[in-house]
């Protein structure tokens, strides 16, 4: 038994009440964080405090209400700021979550930055929502996509993409982790080659932001877009980070109150970064808990969160690989905690279905990556993706739930 | 047999499985029973899509009669699949179109039509009740 933990992680599940039930008459296993994470009791207790003594609309209001909420969303986005190693609070705007930052990059610096005959180059293992903006304002302008090959191990071809770069290229888009299969990806390296032919590099962190420490700034990245809801925090809200000379280059987003300063039916000013993309009253209960969740993150310390993550992570790598007909999808150096496999013989939905029969929760399906699953010439997979909160007996558990599905099935 | 027949026959062999393995071991013989559609009969047009696999599904129209052949890549969806046919082919388009699937519930399968398991099996019952109610103007 591997008992090297700093953290003391039965303490830690004390603070996810969810953790502590039985589905199908067995102990949950929530294996299933790289799709969104569970929330701690502080995050949800900020989200109820907010609403029980803070709630008014934020920015324009004199009175006490509105100056508390003000107040503590804007201490959220200074808490962002630190968390991401932004220079300013003026480059950090909220979203509702990745997907949103990606769209408004696309719909933004996309339309007004690059023209036709251009090119944006994404990585073979993007999640959809980093494909389809991008390749709908390819479609709209002219632009043409280009795609940086996957290896066999899982790691993005760095060869390959030195030969796609050239002067054409206005953007590069890649993830910084693999939701799929965990690759973490060099994105400083990424980000240098671009920037030799002037493209700027928007970073998709959605994957990456619960497992380590992100500074923008050292990785010199131009965007940065992450959701709240994958790192203990509430879901339907993130941010995005960009660098102000581009944001205030890139004309605004969504027209509305708040990303305004002066409105008539002749000439319409916009507001200031960042609030210029930031249109309608936004999100504040779930910005605010965000606060709480980077500071839930801080407390265990994120190197012993990550170190925590490796160890269940080779753990499981280990066991996992002794199963007869297990192959696992994604054997890139750097991971991050996630391990995604598949049996010889056996669909990966029935995988699903009788490990959530045994109390398991895992992904199972393309997760939103049908060009990587086609590059695996898979049709999905079947993932299990650790978090803090998770144990060696839990991924003990796994194993003995795909033995037994095996067992079901073969 | 009727419809409802044969719903009440399956909820009585259901109801000899006291746990959830021999419950789903049941469901998977099942699914290996099915005999599935051939290789050209898989085509995009008898393609039932969901999230996680793929449904095939046909329709014959017989002596005023229905009957369906499908198949799919998940072995568990195979064997609900099978039950679905038992209960529904070989009946009228008015008979169909009218079913109750009330088997699927007392069986305890009722997550499987939920829209989260994106399985193909709650279109499946809808696009047999389109070719029920398709044949059914035509007759």
């Amino acid at each position: 038994m591997i008992t090297t933990d700093i953290l003391d992680i039965q303490k830690i599940r004390a603070d996810f009440p969810i953790l502590n039930q039985e589905i199908n008459g067995k102990k949950l296993v929530y294996f299933d964080n790289a799709a969104t994470t569970q929330k701690p009791t502080a995050v949800i207790n900020a989200i109820a405090h907010y609403y029980n003594f803070d709630n008014a609309n934020i920015h324009r209001g004199i009175h006490t209400l509105a100056e508390r909420a003000t107040r503590d969303f804007e201490a959220s986005r200074e808490a962002v700021r630190e968390f991401l190693g932004a220079s300013s609070i003026e480059e950090i705007i909220f979203t509702s979550g990745t997907t949103q930052g990606i769209n408004l990059v696309a719909s933004t610096f996309g339309r007004k930055f690059i023209k036709e005959g251009d090119e944006i180059i994404v990585s073979g293992m993007e999640h959809h929502s980093n494909i389809v903006p991008w390749q709908m304002l390819c479609e709209e302008k002219g632009i043409t996509l280009k795609v940086i090959p996957v290896t066999e191990q899982g790691e993005l071809d760095m060869e390959a993409y030195e030969n796609l770069l050239s002067e054409k290229v206005k953007l590069v888009a890649v993830n910084h982790v693999s939701n799929s299969l965990g690759t973490i990806n060099p994105v400083k390296e990424i980000i240098a080659l671009a920037h030799e032919y002037g493209a700027k590099v928007l970073i998709d962190g959605a994957q990456a932001t619960s497992h380590f420490n992100i500074d923008v700034q050292d990785l010199d990245a131009d965007f940065y877009a992450f959701s709240a809801h994958k790192l203990y925090g509430p879901t339907g809200m993130g941010a995005l980070y960009g660098k102000k000379e581009l944001l205030n280059a890139m004309p605004p987003y969504m027209g509305g109150g708040e990303m305004i300063k002066d409105v008539s039916f002749e000439k319409t000013t916009y507001n200031e970064l960042p609030y210029k993309f930031e249109a309608g009253t936004p999100n504040i209960a779930d910005v605010v808990a965000l606060k709480t969740a980077l500071e839930y993150a801080d407390a265990l310390g994120r190197e012993n969160i990550a170190a925590h993550e490796d160890m269940l992570l080779s753990y499981a790598t280990e066991q996992l690989s002794e199963i007869e007909g297990l192959r696992i999808i994604g054997q890139a150096k750097k991971k991050v905690s996630v391990l995604s496999f598949v049996i010889d013989g056996i669909h990966h939905q029935d995988i699903g279905v009788l490990l959530d029969n045994q109390g398991i929760a895992v992904r199972t399906g393309h997760h939103c990556t049908q060009p990587l699953m086609q590059r695996f010439n898979l049709l999905g997979t079947s993932r299990a993706s650790f978090a803090v909160y998770n144990t060696i007996e839990e991924v003990d558990r796994l194993v003995a739930g795909i033995h037994r599905v095996k067992k079901m099935l073969l | 047999m009727t419809i409802n027949e044969t719903q009440d026959e399956i909820i009585e062999e259901f109801a000899l499985f006291d746990d959830w393995a021999d419950k789903y071991e049941y469901i998977i013989d099942l699914g290996k029973k099915l005999k599935g559609l051939p290789e050209e009969q898989k085509t995009e047009d008898n393609i039932i899509k969901g999230c996680q696999s793929r449904v095939w599904l046909n329709a014959r129209f017989e002596n005023g009669e229905l009957f369906f052949d499908a198949d799919s890549e998940a072995i568990i969806v195979k064997g609900l699949v099978n039950m679905l046919i038992r209960v529904l082919s070989g009946h009228t388009p008015n008979e169909i179109n009218a079913a109750d699937l009330y088997f699927i519930d007392k069986i305890g399968m009722t997550s499987h039509l939920a829209q989260t398991r994106s399985n193909g099996l709650a279109s499946m019952v809808k696009q047999m009740k389109n070719y029920a109610i398709a044949y059914g103007l035509k007759a």
